[in-house]
């Protein structure tokens, strides 16, 4: 073998590997992710600049900014009371709950806005009682909520899950035997433990309810100016053939996206540190 | 630091003592149970619920109708390609990730979770205006005749694209991890490099390949953002089943739309029972505990 190492390939074939997957990453990743860009910036600062001020592009990211801190608080909650019941007691069907608290990535975004419509939707199972009483959350923000809720479910508690379950009960049991209380032991104890990968979690969850399409275009509505998220802004810019503008919106997101993704390599670095 | 986007269950099954000390066992797993109710069992019970209430001729005729066939062809086909494509671009990705030190490794690396990153609908236009044919890549396919905007090839795009991460960083952790003596050991004893990649490391990745693949299928069956600016959406031609149910929905065709969306829905379960089912193997075959 003309390679001095047993455990490689020769290094035209090595080099023609790592050709291959530089083109593929750059064609279909990190192409169209430069292209949002190119196309927002198409006509100029100016431009890009007067489609992110129009007033509708400002309410749509006034409306994002709202169902994102409502779903973002509340799956960040509840991410870390199912994380806790999870990691720190035995109890049968464990296992199977985890798969439950799985189960919204597995399903398709259209379904489960749809299903939020057949529960309060004007033909849903609650609808008509709404509407007796006047409340509206199909077409309306808490509907957009909902199914943001939804699609977010998982991601603060299976960033948590595995970490908590590594880390064990034994700190907590110390501090527990100590004298202190439950809330004690979480804040003093364990959420030092875990701040990084909740961080991480939270900044997916985050990404990913300003970023929701599929869901929440089935619940909106899309009356401009009041249930349209910047995502459904997006698509109807796009739709009306305002491409420039609408990539500008998008630009929004593409930001967030690398801001997300920026911060996971710090935090994987960090985490990196005392962990692996 | 795990992928958000692979399910958590390959976790050490060494549980607490069952006697804990530890406060709040009561109140979270009811809270647990509660919230899980609230937000994702009964809405999707409710879906199912409704299918139920259709009278069976009735659900026969819905899904039986052409369009619809269509519709769960075109979503089921192409995902199945698209999957099959990133198990060959996925190979040569964490191949050179992981086997290779070269300028740029960790930019590329990092890279590869843009798809997952970036929202669909974002995904979904960046890709029409590429592959377009007055775009950056559609302008160099349309002399050659090739078109990709607004035909089936344009949604296999936009599922290749939406898919490759999971291939890659389902296979990535389960490739660093393997033990380089049985390589080494192979080589010493005659085998060719081929041979020892094909029979002693390709059946040690084999089951995490699989697990890729099987959650890039799932992911893209149900993927609606990037594929509808794309698609053209015509019906029996280039119309993805969701947008089927989205269309339908706006048709006030309620049934329609309950009865696909719950085929799709009893799809995906089946689809989570295989992978757990893959992940399970996985461990058996490298005794690997995270």
């Amino acid at each position: 073998m003309s390679d001095p190492s047993i455990r490689s390939e020769p290094t035209a074939v090595k080099w023609a590997i790592i050709g291959a997957a530089a083109l593929i990453v750059a064609l279909l990743v990190i192409l169209p992710l430069i292209n949002v860009f190119a196309q927002a910036f198409s006509k100029g600062w100016e431009a890009y600049a007067a489609a992110l001020v129009d007033p509708d592009a400002l309410a749509a990211i006034e409306l994002t900014l709202i169902v994102t801190v409502i779903s973002v608080a509340a799956n960040t909650a509840m991410g870390l009371v199912m994380a806790w019941a999870i990691t720190k007691f035995a109890f049968p069907g464990k296992s199977f709950l985890i798969t439950l608290i799985d189960l919204p990535f597995s399903v398709s975004p259209v379904v489960a806005g749809l299903a939020f419509v057949l529960l309060f939707g004007a033909q849903g199972y609650f609808g008509p009682w709404l509407i007796d009483n006047g409340w509206k959350i199909i077409f309306a923000w808490p509907g957009i909520t909902l199914a943001t809720i939804f699609v977010t479910f998982p991601f603060v508690a299976r960033e948590l899950i595995p970490l908590m379950q590594e880390q064990g009960t034994t700190e907590e049991e110390a501090a527990v035997t100590l004298g202190a209380g439950g809330w004690t032991v979480f804040r003093r104890v364990t959420l030092p433990n875990i701040k990084w990968a909740l961080l991480y979690g939270v900044l997916l969850c985050n990404a990913r309810a300003m970023g929701e399409f599929g869901a929440v275009s089935v619940v909106s509505g899309h009356v401009r100016g009041e249930t349209n998220t910047i995502p459904l802004q997006v698509e109807i810019l796009y739709n009306e053939y305002q491409f420039q503008a609408s990539f500008a919106v998008a630009s929004l997101l593409a930001f967030l996206a690398i801001v997300t993704l920026l911060a996971k390599s710090l935090l994987e670095a960090r985490l990196g540190g005392h962990q692996r | 630091m795990a992928e958000s986007y692979l399910p958590v269950s390959h976790l050490p099954t060494a549980a607490p003592r069952q006697k804990s000390v530890i406060p709040g066992f009561g109140l979270t797993l009811g809270l647990t149970v509660l919230w899980l109710s609230l937000v994702v069992l009964i809405p999707l019970a409710a879906l199912f619920l409704k299918t139920a209430e259709l009278p069976l001729d009735r659900l026969v005729a819905i899904l039986t109708a052409p369009r619809t066939l269509n519709a769960l062809k075109i979503s089921f086909g192409l995902s199945l390609v698209a999957a099959g494509v990133n198990l060959v671009f996925g190979a040569v990705v964490v191949w050179a990730l992981v086997r290779y030190d070269f300028p740029g490794r960790r930019v590329l690396d990092a890279l590869i979770d843009i798809p997952f990153a970036l929202p669909t609908a974002v995904a979904g236009i960046a890709l029409t205006t590429l592959y377009a044919e007055n775009g950056w890549i559609g302008s160099w396919l349309a002399p050659l005749g090739i078109k990709v905007a607004f035909t089936p090839l344009g949604i296999l795009i936009a599922l290749i694209f939406i898919g490759l991460p999971f291939v890659v960083r389902t296979v990535q952790p389960v490739l660093e991890d393997l033990d380089h003596e049985l390589e080494e050991a192979a080589a010493t004893l005659g085998a060719g490099r081929w041979t020892t990649i094909r029979r002693v490391v390709l059946p040690a990745v084999l089951p995490a390949f699989l697990t890729g693949f099987a959650l890039a299928f799932a992911r893209a069956v149900g993927e609606y953002g990037s594929v509808i600016f794309i698609a053209g959406n015509l019906p029996n031609v280039s119309e993805i089943a969701p947008l089927l149910i989205v269309i339908r929905l706006e048709e006030f065709r309620y049934a329609d739309a309950t009865a696909i969306a719950a085929t799709m829905l009893v799809a995906a379960f089946a689809l989570l029972f295989v992978i757990n089912g893959l992940q399970r193997w996985q461990e058996n075959r490298t005794g690997r505990l995270k």
